[in-house]
């Protein structure tokens, strides 16, 4: 909840009727041997949309985390409702009517919705105990204000990614904040919860809530942000409306340079077939899966997210073994019960959740890369042979133009897209035969997708086969040779370069 | 953090910094006894030599077990068993190591057994106990905790039946020679030198921190995450058993209550050198530097006749504070990330 100071800042507020509710002035903040904001400004308009925009690295993050309380500027003033403010802490900011609603949901999963909404603002009753039936009440209120069909009794762990987030947000409500932070919201849920959220983000617009809104997708820009802000390299480079600009107008403010095309589809010589996948099942998640995959191919992989894209892919590389059906590698018969069996079999897979599956966090760039090639190789008199190993993780370094000082720096200290990029050359490293990658681009800038483009495309060209999931249509639709749709663990068709469109593939998809 | 503007950085040497953390720690703990050894001893800590070979043939044990238990605690793991293990292998090893020279009046033709059967008897004992540990933390996913306690209390069970609590005594002149002079000393480094590189240069290693950093990941980059569990396990398991030869050698006697409360002080030892108890990250060097930092501590207050009582108290503030101190350092290290 907002506190009495804040109550009163809010009153003060209202009589003032100015332009801006936040305003955010020569903002600076430096890491140790980085700055990551340098004379950076900011202006939010009450009841409005901003989007921040830029490639990952360009600062819109630690803008947000400044404007979050969660990293305070070295210099430069914010002024909220007028008043200039300092955000100490995460909950400093929350009682000055600012709430943000992470990527990675900040939610208790063992406790209920109710719960986690009200957390240490509990009803009590007369002996000065929790008050549950009240909390559920004042929950199914809030719920019905906001529209929202989730049950307040229910756990979160029971709950799917996008009503957590819609929990995330009644919870912000709740507390009457002025400012709300979505950090990549639409990044983890399916177009109809899209089109949900979007009508919460409008709702809470027309109640005056002013929203601060970061995403790397340019159609949700245009459809929901009133406004937007670019930034380059820890600078502040332009606000401007959205109905003003075109696509290609942000893209040039944001990389400060042409990208003609985003994605470089190179034709390659398609050669004979090197996977073959023969009714591949596992009960309960998919079934009936086949398909040939020829050396030199891109095989795009579409469907919502749920429908078993994942699941296949997990289980062609062994992670968790599908339970009938064959996979025939250059004409063999091979059983796949591991990783380490699909390896032998020059498979590689980029999985989809960086943090959780990929990165070794603790742990230096050069010993997240070279990990998955020692199991060949590499290895003299029982050591291994790390000059060669340096060498060749620096050659990917420059060859992914991997932003980095050095190999030895943490994996955790580099932006999303420089780590997926290290992931990449991990397994670049295997020298694949079949690369399998599960949403290779997500939550990576611009820039950086464009390369990752033009490096799968050129896989391709040196008799790579490639399958590759993605939710964003448009780079299934460029990257692809064929595209397979699946629904609900069924495939439900495959479609040729030539005639597939967007509109087809979610036919497919949605049924 | 925000990638921008990187300053082209001098390529540092991995990981030394934190090393000579450790380093400075273990020389200021030396010259606070020292200090306070002039003013209330009037006389040098450090100036004597028999002191300080006293206090490193101490903590050699410890520091043999140490450096298996950093390995399972750098795969987010934890082992408990290792001060029974040193038990149960002692009052075994023992058992086939004594010299006949008492029963022969009675028996002229019985002879002693070589050297190496002991050795083996006690490697083999603590490989096997080791293994268990891992296969029931890799294989039926049971925490490292309740295992390795399982395991404490088991073996520590055995080496009481054994001889239903009667010390053995009397080894052979060979097998007390493992523990007589710096021999303690000698295996100890030589030891650690072995894992310093396994676990620097060697897939073996990178698989141990990849494992203790994520093992999801590692599982996915084609790490048999289980095999190499129970291998690290059964490492901790042989280094548990080497300490008990050793032990048992050094005092040319075996007992049921040998090694007692080791596992701790060769966990405190991993975690004073640096090791994360979250996985991921540690390094031999800390472990061997913790343990003589240990050991200076024991060695001082005893020189400077302070209770034993004390002793432990103190030992157990230091160990909560290396631990508070390693947390300080990674939410540090997450607010700036």
């Amino acid at each position: 909840m907002v506190s009495k100071t804040t109550l009163e800042a809010i009153e003060r507020y209202k009589e003032k009727s100015l332009p801006y509710i936040l305003e955010i002035e020569g903002i600076r903040k430096e890491f140790p041997g980085v700055v990551a904001l340098d004379d950076v400004q900011f202006r939010l308009r009450p009841g409005s949309v901003h989007a921040l925009m830029g490639e990952n690295g360009a600062g819109k993050s630690t803008l947000m985390k400044i404007i979050a309380g969660i990293y305070t500027p070295d210099r430069g003033t914010i002024r909220l409702r007028g008043e200039e403010v300092v955000l100490a802490s995460p909950l400093d900011a929350l009682e000055q009517g600012i709430a943000m609603i992470h990527q990675e949901l900040a939610l208790m999963d063992w406790m209920t919705v109710a719960e986690n909404i009200w957390i240490r603002r509990e009803p009590k009753n007369a002996l000065g105990l929790i008050d549950h039936r009240k909390m559920t009440e004042m929950t199914r209120e809030l719920f019905a204000q906001l529209r929202l069909k989730i049950d307040p009794t229910a756990q979160i762990s029971t709950l799917t990614v996008a009503q957590r987030q819609m929990v995330e947000i009644a919870k912000a409500v709740s507390h009457r904040s002025q400012v709300l932070i979505m950090d990549e919201p639409t990044s983890a849920i399916t177009e109809t919860e899209v089109d949900h959220l979007f009508e919460i983000i409008r709702d809470l617009k027309a109640r005056g809530v002013a929203i601060v809104y970061i995403t790397h997708k340019m159609n949700e820009l245009f459809e929901i942000a009133d406004e937007f802000s670019v930034f380059r390299d820890g600078k502040y480079v332009g606000t401007h409306a959205s109905i003003d600009v075109t696509r290609d107008d942000i893209i040039r403010m944001m990389v400060g340079r042409e990208i003609t095309d985003m994605f470089p589809k190179e034709e390659a010589a398609i050669g004979e077939v090197i996977l073959s996948v023969e009714n591949l099942s596992l009960p309960g998640t998919f079934h009936g899966i086949t398909f040939d995959l020829r050396r030199g191919e891109i095989l795009g992989l579409a469907g919502l997210v749920g429908s078993g894209r994942s699941n296949v892919a997990e289980a062609l590389f062994g992670v968790t073994p599908a339970t009938e059906g064959k996979i025939r590698i250059a004409g063999r018969d091979v059983p796949i019960a591991s990783p380490a069996d699909a390896m032998r079999e020059g498979m590689a897979l980029l999985t989809e959740d960086r943090k959780a599956t990929g990165c070794f966090l603790p742990l230096t760039i050069l010993e997240n890369m070279q990990i998955a090639a020692l199991h060949e190789g590499h290895v003299k008199l029982g050591c291994v042979d790390e000059r060669g190993m340096t060498n060749l993780c620096l050659g990917m370094k420059d060859k992914l133009r991997i932003k980095t000082p050095n190999l030895d720096e943490r994996i955790e200290n580099l932006s999303g897209g420089n780590q997926q990029k290290v992931l990449i050359a991990r397994w670049l490293l295997t020298k694949p035969q079949i690369l399998i990658l599960d949403e290779p681009t997500r939550g990576i800038d611009v820039g950086a997708k464009a390369e990752i483009h033009r490096l799968i495309s050129g896989l391709a060209q040196q008799g790579v086969a490639v399958i590759m999931i993605s939710s964003e249509l448009p780079e299934v639709l460029g990257m692809s040779d064929r595209i397979m749709v699946m629904h609900e663990g069924h495939m439900t068709g495959i479609l040729d370069r030539a005639e597939a469109t967007q509109v087809k593939i979610m036919e497919l998809a949605a049924r | 953090m925000d990638n921008v503007q990187i300053e082209p950085v001098k390529r540092q040497r991995r990981g030394l910094p934190q090393e000579l953390n450790i380093l400075l720690v273990l020389v200021a703990v030396a010259l606070v006894f020292e200090i306070l050894g002039w003013i209330f001893q009037g006389q040098s800590f450090l100036m004597n030599t028999r002191r300080l070979t006293i206090m490193i043939l101490q903590v050699s044990v410890v520091g043999i077990i140490a450096i298996g238990v950093t390995q399972v605690i750098i795969t987010g793991g934890i082992d408990l068993s290792s001060g029974s293990v040193v038990a149960m292998t002692a009052m075994i090893t023992m058992s086939v190591a004594q010299s006949g020279d008492y029963a022969r009046a009675m028996y002229p033709a019985l002879t002693d057994l070589p050297v190496v059967v002991p050795l083996a008897v006690g490697l083999g004992l603590g490989l096997i106990a080791g293994m268990i540990n891992g296969a029931l933390i890799a294989l039926t996913g049971i925490p490292p905790f309740i295992a390795t306690l399982g395991m404490m209390v088991t073996a520590r069970g055995i080496a009481k039946w054994y001889t239903k609590g009667q010390p053995i005594s009397f080894p052979t002149d060979s097998f007390a020679v493992i523990g007589s002079g710096a021999w303690p000393v000698f295996i100890f480094l030589a030891v650690a030198l072995i894992f310093h590189i396994a676990l620097r240069y060697t897939r073996y290693g990178k698989f141990t921190y990849a494992i203790g950093a994520n093992p999801q990941a590692a599982r996915v980059s084609g790490i048999n995450v289980q095999r190499h569990l129970i291998k690290v396990y059964a490492i901790a398991g042989l280094l548990a058993g080497l300490a008990g030869i050793v032990t048992a050698a050094r005092a040319e006697t075996a007992q049921a209550g040998m090694g007692m409360m080791y596992e701790l002080d060769a966990i405190a030892a991993a975690v004073i050198g640096g090791t994360s108890l979250s996985g991921g990250r540690g390094r031999i060097f800390g472990t061997v530097i913790g343990t003589l930092i240990l050991g200076l501590m024991m060695s001082g207050f005893t020189f400077l006749r302070v209770d034993a009582f004390y002793q432990e108290i103190v030992k157990g503030v230091i160990i909560v504070a290396a631990v508070v101190a390693d947390t300080f350092r990674q939410n540090a290290r997450s607010k700036k990330a």
